[in-house]
This record gives structure tokens, C-alpha cells and sequence, in this order.
């Protein structure tokens, strides 16, 4: 262990492999150094377990309740720990079921929109002209846009349905990959190596799909884990004005939504998805925040 | 979540200062009545175009109909602004006279003329109302020659066939038979079009009540109308707040913010049932809950599919939890109240009946097929409880959400699977369901009518003949008989799960007293309420 | 002399910015308008259901049809809308019946009133904060300001909203509901410039007063922390780059007591890319109050969009669309510009 340890923090690697893999493994020491970060990672490893995990953990069936005799229990009744909801459903269950959906949902999203805000910004920053010029303007005018109404917008158009609730937010989320990676390209692209690179006759594709792209990758990165959050909450709010979602699916904004009229009541109903819901954003957050600080090289230390 | 607490309680301390007076003590002006209801389907404040619940409940408390009923007994009908009326021997021709020395809100006095203005006016906009009047064959070419002034309070209203005259006389307590002021409307007359732009937004009428503005998604504004010829309103004014939530109508009604709470869900009925400043006052309104099964859909086409789909909806546990004191079990498309209403409800959940049912239509294991759902709370909840249900004989239903107009439009072209929705008579005769869940005379894409049997494809030819014949017999009995028959019919063959009959709650301040809540939005009257 | 040169010139590349600036906007404009005309055309939704109603016959349906333009081409169809924003008319709306900009005009105005009374209050809270973060950097009241910070971001905010409405409203009872003002204040004064804090307070309504200001404190409170995170935060990182300057070493030297160096100078050096800050804030405030709206019934513009939305009632969605977007520009705009100005001026007085 110890072994493994020293080859890692070793200051003379040998191998490509061992410095990247020693790199990596510094920046892990740091990150355990932030009490807050790794609060935040342990939420994020707890919803992954638990979205993993789920048909063993989930003491109900998600979907089915019974109208007649389960319906609107408060917490802390027995086997039904978090109460039910109005459909009779447990809504811990419910709760850990919905993980699977959120996880997908900021999966997804971070794999849709980050290649196309790759993809537009170096391709922008690379060729510069009228291609930066179109690009960026078309970069703009997204931005411009009202978020939430272009996301509600879409999914009226696309029709409800988690899918189409992930296609729009990730339609309204790559813009600003687009400028962060666009404004990484330009510090590279007149760089010596990438010179060298083109005058070995390597061409514009490949130049910025080998070189450009991955040295963005990690401001991205980091960009697209801090905004994970946001999606959850957008992914949410789509729930809640009934586009995310389609019942019965467990979906914490849609759950919500579905308490909001026993909010007087039946308070619990509407309050244990939506501390689900903050606690997972929180979870992203404090991820988020202790990943910048590590591997922010402009940190102050 | 603990900062955000203490937060936003340092923000409100910070800022509240001496805000909460002003709160705590909240009553309503004693000769206001304020009701909160959701009022965004408000369109237009013109009788000749006014279809939707809200802006019918103001109409039938501004405007006066030529003919009403007794809102508790609808067989009772009499003259509202007519004081009597003839039918002449071939029935085909009605002769009305208006009742003398009445007056608009404008002052002018109310005339035959007025009354053939309107009606005509209704029929040449043509505007979605006007086929109420037209069926009875009105068209906008020929109706100011069959709809005559035959002296300053006399008119005739002669008819291209000797229609049902009960038939006649519903029609006419319709919002669009309400009388118009010809007078004002003509004085704002733009482009030949009976006043019509500016009626929209605007008042002309005769009611106990004024409409003083209207602001959408806000609130309308009624006023005592001075001029009103019956007996003055006790209310100075009586206030629509457009309040969607219904937790929201709730609190308010508790803390007595507002005088009526119009949209109230079961939890919230159970709730206020122990309040002791608040009653509930209910009555059954004509709106029918069903589902609506495509024919065009493979396995819903097929009649044991259709029927064993009416064993798989639990009515009884959606009316008494989820429904609870909104609905009743119905399962005939006359709503109880109506002529020839028949009120037998034969199905009910039966899991074992159905999956013998699926087993003859040669889909043992079931099917899987849509559902379009508003994503409004409770037609959710009920959708969902129903897509239980029918998992358990292996029919797996999924849920489409969408806005209101969303599902309508996939459902009036045909494109859905099953359409969850909701039907509110046009007008107080059986006929007005009928021409819907059992007439179809052009089931082909084009075609020009599209009643509810077209919308689910179900070719009727013989119930399409039955719906017509029952519209022109003279015999209420027999009339009502054949309406049974038909009932029947759709209840065992067609394509609609009706499960549910609406009653309408309103839940009122205790000192809230004369509130009629009618079979009808239109007859919703506040005319005599006090507090 | 000199000085009239410098100022022409400046005038003149101020000139040549404003323009290419005006360009900028009118590309973005079009395509903002191009894309909301195309969604609005592919959303599943029949606008003619709006004009008419579900019981039309076929007949009313085309002449609705036909008088909306929609059996027009496209393309023509967004020319004529075009013409028409060019001159001032946006159309009328199908659910409302009214003209689109009196809607708008009469939506926007409780909008804009929510949104200011957060971004004072974020500010007010989010400024000191940070600067207080700054000063104890890495100490526990920087810890405490960064989770408060955090979960402002986690938050989801119409969750927020009914927890407090059911926390003050329902339960203790400290605040007024849901809406702008209860119905039995309504008419003890007029609106006339739409805020109603400050007509109730320019009319003396003072009961009236009270009772807007209990409706607006929550859901203000609430949009407010949700940019105090963001402004707090900024002010911190501004703040530390300011602290670290050489000037305050020198001020320190100098015996200048420490509140004047930390609250004066450079928190006022600091102010300039804070300028920036709150106004983006105030932008994002406006155009994301969809979701509170909707909580809170507040009868403002992101309730109108989303309704319009729902019922494909374009010219009213296009019209809204085109009123956020000219405000999030224009903002934009205004604090750059606004940048340029403070920056010079606090580069002269260093």
C-alpha cells in the first residue's frame, strides 16, 4: 500500500502513466482535505448506491399504492417511514426510486451537452473570422433566451416526457461550454506545439479533436460538475409544471407538484421529495465547488 | 436548509416591521361578495360567443335568457324575459311575447327587437355557440327571415321541422339566447359586426348584476345593476379573483379573505368540514367524467376489449377518495337530472370479469396502449388510479401528460389511444349529450361534424337515425324512453368509460346565505346571496 | 484643446462601439424572434382552440383559422408579424382578447416589482456578507457564508415557496398569501404605475401598504437569497483581489483604521465588477421568476409567457419573449457600458 503510495507521489515518474495517474492522485489528496467537498461527495456516492441498488433498498413498490387503506399516511408510520402520498404509494420508496431518474437525467444531460459545447467553441476559437462570428452570435442568441421558457418551450414542442425534458435542458445548457471552451481555444490555438502540430501537416479536425479539446476538458469539466446542480433544479422545475416526467414515474419535481395540493395537510408529501431534491443539488454543489478549488490552477495557496 | 431559515426569518424580521396587522385582521367588505375561482378560460364576455363555465356563471348573472327553469326542478320552465309563448299547430313555429315595462342596465327599455336582435345577431356571428340556435334550423342566410318581430313585444321564431318543444325551450335558457341591448351594441358597431368587438370585452345587458371589468387572469367584476327590473341585489358587488391553487381558495376562505371558494379538492372539503366558519354547499352539476377509446386502435376496437375496459376502473374507491364530495358514480351519458337520465350504474371493478373478458377478444395477456392525461391534479390522480387498476388484467396504460389544449388537440384528430376527459352539456335537453356520445353521421376524416363518437371513430349509423328521431318526438315520455334505450346502447357497446357525474362545491363563509348553485354554470346565481 | 481631442476621439470610438453594439443586438434580436416563431410552429398545441372553443363546427374553425393567417405560408406569416413589431404592434393576444403590449404593460410591472425588491435585498444581505467573508477569509464565518451560498444555489426554489408558505402563511400566520394584494385593499388605491409599494405609498394608502409589502416579502426573500448566493460570493472573490492590492498595504501603513480600509476603499474598487454582478442577477431575477410566479400566483410576466405557451398563443408568446430578451440585453449592455465608465474614473482617482 505504502508502495503504492510512493509510486504515486513519486517526484521522478518513470511513465507517462505514473505521472498522470500520481497527478490524479495528489489532486484526490487535496480534494479529502476539503470537509465540505467530500460531504458533498459522499451525498453523490450515496445517490449513485442508491440508484444502483434501488429494487433492493426500496421497501414498497414505487408505482403501487392502495387507495383504500394507504392513502396519505404521515411519517413514521410503520413500514412506511416517510408516509405515503395520495395515491396510496410509500414515498421512500418512491424517493429512492426517483434517484435512478435524476442521476439519469444529469448523466445525460452532461453527455449531450458537453461534446456540443466542445464541439462549437474550440471549433470557434480555432478558425476565428466569420466562423467565430456565426457561432458565437448563434452561441449569444441562445443565451439570450429566457432558460426555463426555452426548456418549456421545447418540451410543449417535443412533448412531455423525461427524454425530451433531457433534450431540452441540454439545448439550453451548452451555450456557455461553447464560450468557456472557445475562450480556452483562443489562449492555445497560437501556441508553439499547436504550430508544430500544424506544420507536421496534421489537419484542422484533427488538430482540434487531439490537442485543443483535451486541454479544455478539464475547465469544462469542472464547469459542466458546477452546473449539475442547476440541472437537477431545471429538471425539477420541468417536473413540477407537469413537462418532466409521466406519472407514475417517481420524479422529484413531479412529486412536488403532486403534493402541492395536501400542502396544509399532508405536508409531507410535497417536503420529502423536495429535501431529496435539495440535498442531491447540495451534494453536486459542495462537488462542484471542492473540484474547482483543486483543480482551479489559479487557486491561491 | 437550516441557513435558509434562519435567513430568510432574519430577512422577513428585518424588513416585516409591523406588517402583521394588517393581516391577521382580514374580513371581506360587507356588501362585497369574493369569490376566488380559477377564471383563465374566460374568452370572451359576448353571450353569442360565451361557451366556458366561468364566463357562463357571469352571464347568468348579467344577462337574462329569453326562457328559464327552476334550477332545483328543471322541468319547471318559464319566461324570463318573455312573458309567454305560443307553438302553433304544425310545431313548427313559436310565437313569443316579451314582458312589458323591463329595462336594460343602459336604461333602454327591453323589446321585441332586442330579442330578434340578439338571436339573429348569435346565429350570423356564428360564433361556437350559435349551433344551439342552429340546430334548430337557423342559418346565418336564413335566419331574419325565420326569426320575424311581429309587433314592439311580440316575435316569431318559425323552425325548419317540428322539433321536440322541450327541445325548443332549452335551447332557449342557453347563455346564447340571452337578450342583448340592440341599442348599445349597435352604437359600437365596427365592420357589420353586431357590436361584436367591443361585446367581447364590454357589457350590454340586463341581469341583476353588471359586468364592471373584466381583467384576465386577474379578476371580473360584477356590479348591482340599478336599472335591474326584479328585485335589487343585496350585494353591491361580487367579485371573481382568479386563484388557481386550490390550497390557496382554501386558506383564504379560512382566514376569510374571500366569501366562496369555488375549487376545492376532496382533502381540503374533508378539512373544512370541522371548521366552524365555513359550510360547504354542493349540487350536482351536468359534467360527466369518461374515457374515450379510439376505435381506431387495434385492440380498443374490439367489443370485449371495450367492455372489459368498463370492469376496470374502480369507481366507487376514485368517487369516495380522491373525488370525494366532487363526484358521483354515473355511468350513463345523461347526467342525473336530465330528461330521460338513466341513473343505473352497472359496472363496477371486476378484475376476474375482465380478464375473461380480454381472454374472448383474444388478448389473454393484455395490451399496452396510451393514455392522454391533462396534467391538471385530479384528472392525474384519477388516471393514475385507473392505470392501477388496469395493470392488473395486464392492461398497462401509459400516461401522456400535456396542457388542456394539447390533449384536446391530439383528441379532436383522432391521434391518441385514450382520452381522459370531462363533458359539460351545452344546454339543458338530453339531445345535447346525445348529438355527442350517440351521433356520428360521417365517421370519414373530413368529415364537417365531429361529435365525441367521431372524435373515438365509432361508426353509429342506427344510434345516429335513433338521436334524430328522438329530437322531434313531441311525447316527453316517449321521448325520454327512447333516450334510455340509446343509454343503454353506448353503455354497453361504445367507446366511452363514463365513471363519474360532477358535483360542483363551493365552500362558503358561514354567514354566506342564497347562493344557488344550479345544474348549470349559468345558473349559478348570487343574485339573492346575503352576509 | 487637448482635451476636446482626447473627447472626440473617445466620442468617436464610443460612436463606433454603440454601432457595431446595435448590430450585435438587432442579429440576436432576429434570431431570437426566428427561433421562438418556429418553436411556437412545431408546438403541438391548435391555436385556433383558443379563439374558439372545443364545440366549433368545422365551418367556425376555418374562418378562425383563416382569420389568424395561419393558412398563410410560413414564411409569410413571420413577415407580416415582423412588419407589424416594426410598427409598434404586436399583435393581439388569442386568450386575452387585448392587445399583446397593453397585456404586457400590464403584466410586467409586478414582474419588475418582485425583482427589484430581491435584487435589494440580495444586495443588501449578499454585499456585506461577502465583504465580511473576505475579511475572515478561511476562517468559519467564510465557511458559514459559503454554505449559505450553496444551499441558496441547491435550493429548488418553488419548493422554497411553499415551505414558506406553509411555514409564514399557513402556520404562524406572519405573512399575507399567495397573489399581489388582498381583494379588500384593492380599491384604496390606484394603479397607476403598476409597482403597488410605491403607489400605495405615493397615494398614502399606508394599510394598503402594509398588505403589499406582506405579499411581496416572501417570495422577494426568497429570489433575493437565490442572488445574494451569487452576489456574495462574487463580492468575496472581488473583495480578496482587492485586499491583496498594494494600496491597502499602503493604507494599512499609514494608520488608516481598518473598517475605512475595508468598508471605503476597497470595498468601493470592488464595486465596479459588482456593478456588473447585480445587474446580471437583476436580469437573471427577471427572467427567471417563472417558477415563483407560478407558486406564488403572482400575476406577472413569466405566469403570462407560460400560460401563452400552454394555449399556443404565439404573438403573446413571441411579444414576451421579445420584452425578457430586450431587458436581459439591454442590462447586459448597461453594465458594460457602465464598466467602462466607473473604471476609468476609478482608475483616475487611484
Amino acid at each position: 500500500m505504502s508502495m503504492t503510495r510512493e509510486w504515486l507521489l513519486s517526484d521522478q515518474p518513470v511513465s507517462r502513466r505514473q505521472a498522470r495517474l500520481g497527478q490524479a492522485y495528489r489532486t484526490w489528496l487535496d480534494f479529502r482535505t476539503n470537509g465540505l467537498a467530500m460531504f458533498g461527495f459522499l451525498i453523490v456516492l450515496v445517490l449513485v448506491l442508491l440508484a444502483v441498488f434501488a429494487p433492493w433498498l426500496a421497501p414498497h413498490d414505487p408505482l403501487v399504492g392502495d387507495l383504500n387503506t394507504t392513502r396519505l399516511l404521515p411519517p413514521l408510520t410503520e413500514g412506511y417511514w416517510l408516509g405515503t402520498d395520495d395515491q396510496g404509494r410509500d414515498i421512500l420508496s418512491r424517493l429512492i426510486y426517483g434517484s435512478r431518474i435524476t442521476l439519469a437525467v444529469v448523466a445525460l444531460v452532461a453527455v449531450i451537452a458537453t461534446p456540443v459545447g466542445l464541439l462549437v467553441g474550440t471549433t470557434a476559437g480555432y478558425f476565428g473570422g466569420w466562423v467565430d462570428t456565426v457561432l458565437m452570435r448563434f452561441t449569444d442568441i441562445v443565451l439570450a433566451f429566457p432558460k426555463l421558457i426555452l426548456a418549456l418551450a421545447f418540451v410543449a414542442a417535443l412533448g412531455p416526457g423525461i427524454e425530451n425534458a433531457i433534450i431540452a435542458i441540454s439545448i439550453t445548457a451548452w451555450p456557455p461550454y461553447a464560450r468557456l471552451a472557445r475562450a480556452e481555444t483562443l489562449t492555445i490555438r497560437n501556441s508553439d506545439f499547436i504550430a508544430a502540430t500544424k506544420l507536421q501537416g496534421a489537419s484542422s479536425a484533427r488538430i482540434i479533436w487531439k490537442h485543443i479539446v483535451p486541454l479544455c476538458m478539464s475547465s469544462v469539466i469542472v464547469r459542466v460538475t458546477l452546473d449539475m446542480a442547476g440541472i437537477i433544479l431545471t429538471a425539477a422545475g420541468l417536473g413540477f409544471l407537469g413537462l418532466g416526467a409521466q406519472p407514475p414515474q417517481p420524479e422529484w419535481g413531479a412529486m412536488i407538484a403532486g403534493g402541492r395540493n395536501f400542502l396544509v395537510d399532508y405536508w409531507w408529501v410535497a417536503t420529502m421529495p423536495g429535501l431529496a431534491i435539495f440535498t442531491v443539488s447540495l451534494g453536486f454543489n459542495l462537488l462542484g465547488d471542492g473540484l474547482r478549488d483543486v483543480l482551479d490552477p489559479k487557486r491561491q495557496k | 436548509m437550516l441557513h435558509s431559515r434562519i435567513l430568510a426569518s432574519v430577512a422577513l424580521s428585518a424588513l416585516m416591521l409591523g406588517a402583521t396587522p394588517a393581516v391577521t385582521f382580514a374580513e371581506t367588505p360587507p356588501d362585497t361578495l369574493i369569490q376566488a375561482w380559477s377564471i383563465d378560460d374566460i374568452i370572451s364576455l359576448d353571450p353569442a360567443e360565451i361557451f366556458e363555465f366561468t364566463a357562463s356563471e357571469i352571464a347568468g348573472n348579467t344577462y337574462e335568457t329569453l326562457i328559464g327553469y327552476d334550477p332545483k326542478n328543471v322541468a319547471d320552465i318559464f319566461g324570463k324575459a318573455a312573458e309567454s309563448w305560443t307553438v302553433s299547430e304544425d310545431g313548427k313555429t313559436i310565437s313569443f311575447k316579451m314582458k312589458e315595462g323591463r329595462t336594460f342596465a343602459s336604461g333602454n327599455p327591453i323589446t321585441a327587437e332586442d330579442a330578434v336582435f340578439s338571436l339573429v345577431r348569435a346565429v350570423k356571428l356564428n360564433k361556437s355557440p350559435a349551433f344551439i340556435i342552429g340546430q334548430l334550423g337557423m342559418t346565418p342566410e336564413n335566419v331574419e327571415a325565420n326569426i320575424v318581430q311581429t309587433g314592439p313585444m311580440t316575435f316569431d321564431f318559425k323552425m325548419d321541422k317540428a322539433y321536440a318543444p322541450t327541445l325548443v325551450l332549452y335551447c332557449l335558457t342557453a347563455t346564447v339566447a340571452s337578450v342583448v341591448d340592440k341599442k348599445l351594441a349597435m352604437e359600437h358597431e365596427a365592420d357589420g359586426d353586431f357590436g361584436y368587438g367591443w361585446l367581447k370585452t364590454n357589457y350590454a345587458g340586463s341581469g341583476p348584476f353588471t359586468i364592471k371589468d373584466w381583467r384576465p387572469n386577474e379578476a371580473v367584476i360584477l356590479e348591482r345593476n340599478a336599472n335591474y327590473s326584479g328585485d335589487a341585489p343585496p350585494m353591491a358587488r361580487v367579485i371573481y379573483r382568479h386563484i388557481p391553487e386550490t390550497s390557496t381558495q382554501r386558506l383564504l376562505l379560512e382566514k376569510g379573505d374571500i366569501d366562496i371558494a369555488r375549487n376545492l379538492t376532496a382533502e381540503d372539503i374533508a378539512a373544512l368540514k370541522d371548521d366552524p366558519n365555513v359550510k360547504i354547499e354542493s349540487g350536482a352539476k351536468g359534467s360527466l367524467y369518461y374515457l374515450g377509446m379510439n376505435q381506431k386502435n387495434e385492440y380498443l376496437s374490439k367489443p370485449q376489449v371495450r367492455q372489459a375496459m368498463k370492469y376496470l376502473v374502480d369507481y366507487d374507491t376514485i368517487a369516495n377518495t380522491i373525488m370525494a364530495g366532487k363526484v358521483k358514480v354515473h355511468q350513463g351519458f345523461l347526467p342525473e337530472g336530465f330528461l330521460g337520465a338513466y341513473n343505473e350504474n352497472p359496472f363496477s371493478l371486476n378484475i376476474e370479469k375482465a380478464k375473461e373478458l380480454l381472454a374472448e377478444a383474444g388478448v389473454p395477456d393484455g395490451f399496452k396502449v396510451t393514455m392522454d392525461t391533462r396534467n391538471t391534479p385530479e384528472i392525474t390522480a384519477m388516471a393514475q388510479a385507473m392505470q392501477q387498476t388496469m395493470a392488473q388484467a395486464g392492461v398497462e396504460l401509459e400516461l401522456i401528460p400535456g396542457d388542456g389544449k394539447q390533449t384536446l388537440t391530439k383528441y379532436r384528430a383522432r391521434n391518441h389511444d385514450i382520452y381522459i376527459g370531462r363533458w359539460g352539456p351545452d344546454f339543458q335537453d338530453p339531445h345535447t349529450n346525445a348529438s355527442t356520445f350517440a351521433y356520428n353521421p360521417d365517421n370519414s376524416d373530413d368529415a364537417t361534424s365531429k361529435p365525441l363518437a367521431w372524435r373515438n371513430a365509432w361508426d353509429i349509423p342506427e344510434l345516429t337515425a335513433e338521436t334524430d328521431a328522438a329530437m322531434l318526438e313531441p311525447d316527453a315520455d316517449k321521448r325520454a324512453a327512447m333516450y334510455v334505450d340509446e343509454q343503454k346502447k353506448v353503455m354497453e357497446a361504445g367507446p366511452f368509460v363514463i365513471y363519474a357525474q360532477e358535483i360542483e362545491v363551493m365552500g362558503e363563509r358561514k354567514n354566506v346565505e342564497g347562493v344557488i348553485v344550479g345544474p348549470s354554470f349559468n345558473d349559478n346565481n348570487f343574485a339573492h346571496v346575503t352576509k | 484643446m487637448t482635451t476636446r481631442t482626447i473627447r472626440g476621439r473617445r466620442g468617436a470610438l464610443w460612436l463606433r462601439k454603440l454601432v457595431s453594439t446595435l448590430g450585435t443586438v438587432a442579429v440576436t434580436f432576429l434570431g431570437l424572434l426566428v427561433v421562438t416563431f418556429l418553436i411556437g410552429r412545431v408546438v403541438p398545441v391548435d391555436p385556433v382552440l383558443s379563439v374558439v372553443g372545443d364545440r366549433a363546427t368545422q365551418a367556425q374553425y376555418d374562418a378562425a383559422y383563416h382569420a389568424l393567417g395561419l393558412d398563410k405560408p410560413l414564411i409569410e406569416q413571420f413577415w407580416i408579424w415582423l412588419q407589424k413589431v416594426f410598427q409598434g404592434d404586436f399583435g393581439t393576444s388569442n386568450l386575452t382578447t387585448r392587445p399583446i403590449s397593453q397585456d404586457i404593460a400590464r403584466v410586467f410591472p409586478a414582474t419588475l416589482e418582485l425583482a427589484t425588491v430581491s435584487i435589494v435585498i440580495g444586495t443588501a444581505f449578499g454585499i456585506p456578507m461577502g465583504v465580511w467573508a473576505a475579511v475572515r477569509q478561511g476562517k468559519l464565518i467564510d465557511q458559514i457564508v459559503r454554505v449559505v451560498g450553496l444551499v441558496g444555489y441547491s435550493a429548488p426554489v418553488f419548493w422554497l415557496g411553499l415551505m414558506g408558505l406553509l411555514l409564514f402563511y399557513f402556520k404562524l400566520d406572519l405573512i399575507s398569501g399567495p397573489g399581489r394584494v388582498d381583494i379588500s385593499y384593492e380599491y384604496d388605491f390606484t394603479p397607476k404605475t403598476g409597482l403597488f409599494l410605491l403607489d400605495t405609498a405615493m397615494q398614502g394608502a399606508w394599510p394598503a401598504f402594509r398588505n403589499v409589502f406582506s405579499h411581496i416579502i416572501l417570495p422577494a426573500s426568497l429570489l433575493g437569497y437565490l442572488s445574494l448566493a451569487y452576489i456574495s460570493r462574487m463580492t468575496r472573490s472581488f473583495m480578496l483581489n482587492e485586499l491583496a492590492q498594494e494600496y491597502i498595504t499602503t493604507a494599512r501603513v499609514k494608520g488608516v483604521p481598518e473598517w475605512r480600509i475595508i468598508w471605503v476603499q476597497a470595498l468601493r474598487n470592488a464595486a465596479v465588477p459588482l456593478v456588473t454582478v447585480v445587474a446580471l442577477s437583476y436580469a437573471n431575477l427577471l427572467e427567471g421568476s417563472v417558477l415563483t410566479e407560478t407558486v406564488f400566483a403572482w400575476p406577472g410576466l413569466g405566469q403570462y409567457l407560460t400560460n401563452s405557451l400552454q394555449n399556443a398563443d404565439m404573438n403573446a408568446v413571441l411579444g414576451g419573449t421579445l420584452v425578457i430578451g430586450a431587458i436581459f440585453v439591454g442590462l447586459n449592455m448597461f453594465s458594460d457600458l457602465l464598466y467602462t465608465l466607473l473604471d476609468a474614473r476609478t482608475r483616475n482617482q487611484k
